[in-house]
Formats: C-alpha cells, structure tokens, sequence
C-alpha cells in the first residue's frame, strides 16, 4: 500500500480579510508507505488537520491529488470514496465522534455494520481489554470521560483494519500511561500488519514511536531535520 | 448497521425529540383523517337522503305549511303528522308527465314499548311505492305483512320483537340500513296495519282530523316521466289539487345541500390551514435539527457512510416518525368519530352517514401514508444538508 499525495494545497476565502484566499495548506508532496508511522506535528492553525482531511479523502484538495496505489481518491464518486474510505481508511478524528444514539460497543462497530458486516466479538473484545474500557461495551458515549471516548474512537479506527490510520491528536484527552500505550498499539499495527499510520500531534512523546517525523508550519511542511537545520520548506517529502 | 436500524434507534434513544416531531404528524393526521371522515358522513347522508326521498315532487297537505317542518321530519327525525284526502294520489296520477305516485300516511306514536321518546310511524303501499319499498327489500325479501313492522336503525327493536303502537301490537320484521338521516328513527308498515293504528290513535283521542272512515294519507312522493319539465309539471298538480302544496325535492334538498356545503368548506379550510401549520413547523423542526446533528452526520461520513446513505436515513428517520404520528393522529380521531357520532350528528344537524369499514380503513391507510410522505417532503432539505455536512469542519464546531 501506497498513499501520495501530488502537489496538494487547500486554499480557503476568508471574507472578514479583505476578501481575500489563504492558502491552507501550500502545495506539497508527500508519500505513506505501509509498515510505517508517520508523526506530522505543529502548532495549533498550521494546517495539519486539513492536511489530514485531504489525505483521508474527506475534503477535497483545491488543487493536486491523492492516489492511494493507483486510484485518484477525488476522481471517484461520493458512493465509490465512501466504500473505499470505509474499506481501507480509519480516521481518528480530534473531535468527540461517538455516536450518542449507540452504546459504546455500537460505537465501534458502526464502519462494518454500515456495510453489512461485523467485527468478530472476541477481537472487540481484546482491542477493549487492552485499552482498558472492557467494562464499557454497554455504555452510552454520554456516561464516558474525554479519555474514554478516545480510546472508543481508536478502536472504532482499528477494527476497520484499515490500510492506512489517520489518527488526529489521538492522545488528547490522555493520561501518560494511556499515551504511551496508544501510542505503540498504534505503532505495532503499523509494523506487525504492514499497514500504514499517521498521527497529528502538537505531543512530543509521540516522536519516539515515528518513523518519519515531519513539521508543518503556516501551511508548509518540512522534514523535522530540516527545521531544526533552518532548511527551507519541504515542497516534496 | 444500515440505515433502517440505526434510524430506529435515532428515534428510540431520543425519546423527547421522537415525541414532539410524532404530535406535530400525529395533530395533522387527526385533522385530515377526521375532517375528511365527517365530509364524507356528511356526503353520504345527503345521497341517502336523496336516494330514500327518491321522486321529484312531493305533494302535501297545504297545513303542513312549511316545507321546513317537513324536511325536519327527514334531518331530525322530529315526529308530525299531517292528512289529506287518499284520493290525491289518484288524482295525482292523472296529470300529464306523472310516471308514478305512492302515497304514505304518518302517524306520531305516544311513548311506544320500544322508544323512550315518540317515534314516527309511516304507513306505505307496498305495491305503489318506490322509495322505501327498495330500502326494505335490503333486508326483508317479503312485502310487509298486516301488522308487521319494518324499524329504522336507530330504533331499538330486534326482528322478532313486539312492539305496542297505541296497544296495537305490531311484529317487528325488518331493521333497515342506516341512512344517516331522521328516517332511522322511523318505524315502517303497510297501509292496511296504519289503518289499524290511526283508528286505535282516534279511539285514545288522537283525530286525524278528517271524517272518519275517510282514507287519508299524509305525502304522497310522485315520480315525473323522462323528457317532461319538472317544474311544469308541478305547476300543473298544484293546479290540479286544492289544499295541497307541491314541493319540489329538489327545492327541498337545496338548503341541506347548501348547509353541507359551508360545513364542508370549514372543514377542507381547516384542514388546509392545518396542513401548511404543520408543514411549516415541520420543516423549521427539521431545519432546526440541521445544526444538532451535524455532528453525528459528520461521524457516519468519517466512517465511510455515502451521501446517500445518509439521506436516506435522515428521509428514514422522518418518515419513521411520520409514521407514528399518522397512526396515533388517525387513532384518536377514529375513537372520537365513533365515540361521539351521535354528538356530531346531533350537533351539525345534517344527514350523516359514516362510511362503511373498508372506506374508513382506507382513508385512515391513506391518511397514515400522507402523513409519513408529509414528514419526509418537510425533512427532505434538512435532509440534504446534512448529507453534504464537511465531516471536518462539522466536527470542529460541534466539540
């Protein structure tokens, strides 16, 4: 599995500024190779999460493309995107994203029932246990902390087995102990299934568990070398 | 999980929600399906009563006076009587255009065995009449015999049983149809049997006012010939008979048909302004829920929901929820039409028919139906909406 991005930008009109466009995310190139965890960290507006949200095929790139393997992601239709997004890409977003009508266990099952199948019980089960909210198959999202409805999402991700995890600040709500130990399950799905991750984080714990790290500022993303050397922005990495 | 089931437990899980959008269904379905069944009633009472009068002009005695009294007689079932000579019929049917003639005679009874209140007992010639003769024959496949009786629906008789008319003992025979008029409250027998009764009536004191041992009768219903004028030919029997009023039945129906009407523009007034209500407060409910649920919507998106997907079951939950409401809306207002029929008949003072089971079952279908179409049409555009919700950015504003 391959995810690259060609060329990507996202621009947005800004009309309190003068109507004018500012460029989200300027032009960039970027290639995910499966086995791999990619750390894109930064400041709070940089960019990372449109960037993301191109990248996981859910907002569409105002110019360049996305290819995961050989399809374009935009160059399908809603239907065809929405299978796809279903079958090979887990998105954990940054926002609370449980679904109140549903229990937790619901919660997690909802990307394969959507579609018609269902995770085998005992896997739910162990991706439960290991983070430590077993007890909370039959609760309702709204009796659950912050931590929780994390740990709820995460799994929701996993479960997907998708080819490539989009995790966007994954560890937010999180203790250390609990940051850690997402942090390498992340890492193991990476390595051990061959499938790719990539996290958006401003924490710097998560830069032990990548192996490529990348830094976006002001909409332009440079190799973290190249930031600590004063490089120039990376339009390709 | 596909939408069906995910829709079902949106509704279930927000009990407070499911409720208000079902009663907003739920006051429509009741205004459509009540108000459409009381038109109806009201509709089939006015046919009935113009199948039961069934000629074109009705002669009567010129006391009767007014032909309002004596369409009081066939609305309200108000008792009456009033005579003239039994040679009107014959004279009747000399004039050119008459095609056919039957006389009847009335009778008002003290408080009989079966009644708690008077009851009209009409006399008929079996062999000259077309108007009531039909209606019987519904349920009795004889011509009434001497002293037999056939009641109205609203008499409590049963077949078999005797009733006492001014001590005359008279064997019920026949309960007929309902016709949603005064006539269900009268009690039908053959002239020989009236004979029997008007001379017990005379005998307790209750004259008929003509010389005794005259024959008499109290209306006679005559039926014109095809291709003559109605109106010419009533002319002529007014000419013809003295102290007799010709009234047209038509005339006759006109101000029932008049009273109906306004009635029924009240009613499809009130059930249109209902409906745009409703449909407006549904559709800012719905739009209203655009916001509250972008979130959730955004969520089934991120996890590979289609567009689609997610408009049908927004269509779904909506119509689900109309769904509800028609059916409790058209419960409600079933109860009440039937509970209080008698009220309504009573109230409205026009001929009221409810119609028959399979009509209602349709119409409440039907009403159940719209309702479900209603909702869905009103949530369409936040339906929508929500399908094109930037999982992004809705996520974003929603924490």
């Amino acid at each position: 599995m391959e995810l690259r991005a060609d060329q990507i930008s996202k621009t947005f009109f800004r009309s309190t500024a003068g109507a004018n466009y500012f460029f989200a995310v300027s032009p960039l190139s970027l290639q995910i190779s499966s086995g791999t965890v990619t750390v894109l960290m930064g400041r709070s507006g940089s960019g990372k999460t449109t960037l993301l949200n191109m990248l996981s095929g859910i907002l569409e790139p105002s110019e360049g493309k996305v290819w995961l393997d050989d399809t374009d992601l935009y160059s399908l239709d809603d239907r065809q995107l929405s299978r796809l997004r279903n079958g090979r890409i887990g998105i954990v977003p940054q926002a609370r994203s449980a679904l109140d009508a549903l229990t937790v266990m619901e919660n997690i099952q909802l990307p394969l029932k959507l579609y018609g199948s269902q995770a085998p019980e005992e896997e739910v089960s162990h991706w439960m246990e290991l983070f430590g909210i077993e007890h909370l198959a039959n609760a309702m999202p709204g009796e659950l902390s912050g931590g929780e409805l994390r740990r709820v999402a995460i799994i929701r991700a996993l479960v997907q087995k998708p080819d490539i995890l989009f995790a966007d600040e994954p560890t937010g709500d999180l203790d250390d102990e609990n940051t850690e130990k997402v942090l390498s399950v992340l890492r193991d799905y990476a390595r051990q299934n061959q499938k790719a991750v990539f996290i958006v984080t401003h924490e710097n714990d998560a830069q032990q568990y990548a192996d490529r790290l990348l830094r976006m500022e002001k909409g332009q993303i440079f190799p973290v070398d190249a930031v600590a050397q004063g490089g120039s922005a990376g339009s390709s990495v | 999980m596909k939408a069906f089931p995910l829709s079902v437990k949106n509704l279930l899980r927000n009990p407070g929600r499911t409720i208000a959008l079902a009663l907003l269904t739920a006051f429509l379905a009741l205004s459509v399906f009540g108000g459409s069944v009381v038109v109806i009633a009201l509709r089939s009472g006015l046919q009935s009563l113009e199948a039961r009068l069934g000629a074109d002009i009705i002669l009567v005695p010129s006391e009767a006076r007014s032909k309002v009294s004596f369409q009081n007689m066939f609305l309200q079932g108000t008792t009456g009587a009033f005579y003239m000579d039994a040679s009107v019929t014959e004279t009747a049917m000399q004039v050119p255009g008459v095609e056919k003639v039957a006389p009847q005679t009335f009778l008002a009874s003290l408080k009989a065995d079966c009644c708690s209140v008077k009851i009209q007992v009409i006399g008929i010639d079996p062999d000259r009449d077309f108007t009531v003769q039909p209606w019987i024959a519904r349920s009795l496949t004889r011509e009434l015999g001497d002293m037999d009786v056939a009641v109205g629906c609203k008499v409590e008789a049963d077949i078999g049983e005797i009733i006492r008319i001014y001590d005359q003992r008279c064997k019920v025979v026949s309960r007929l149809e309902s016709t949603g008029t005064g006539l269900d409250t009268a009690v039908y027998c053959n002239m020989d049997t009236m004979g029997i009764l008007l001379s017990a009536a005379e005998a307790k004191g209750i004259s008929h006012k003509l010389t005794s041992g005259d024959a008499v009768v109290s209306a006679v219903y005559v039926k014109v010939k095809d291709g003559y004028d109605i109106d010419a030919v009533n002319t002529a029997l007014t000419g013809r008979l003295r102290k007799v009023t010709a009234v047209r039945t038509r005339s006759m129906m006109t101000g029932v048909s008049d009273s109906l009407a306004g009635v029924s523009r009240t009613i499809t007034v009130m059930i249109v302004a209902v409906w745009v209500l409703a449909l407006v407060i549904l559709l800012l409910a719905y739009v209203m829920m655009v916001r509250e649920r972008s979130r959730e919507f955004a969520v089934l998106r991120l996890v590979g929901a289609s567009r689609r997907m997610l408009g049908r079951m927004a269509l779904l939950e909506s119509s689900l929820c109309g769904l509800i409401g028609g059916i409790a809306g058209a419960a409600v207002a079933a109860v009440g039409i039937f509970s209080f029929s008698a009220l309504i008949e009573t109230s409205l003072g026009l001929p009221y028919l409810l119609p028959p089971l399979p009509v209602i079952l349709l119409l409440a279908a039907g009403t159940i139906l719209l309702s479900a179409a209603v909702s869905a049409v009103a949530s369409a555009f936040a339906a929508w909406r929500l399908s094109r919700t930037d999982p992004g950015t809705a996520l974003r504003e929603g924490n």
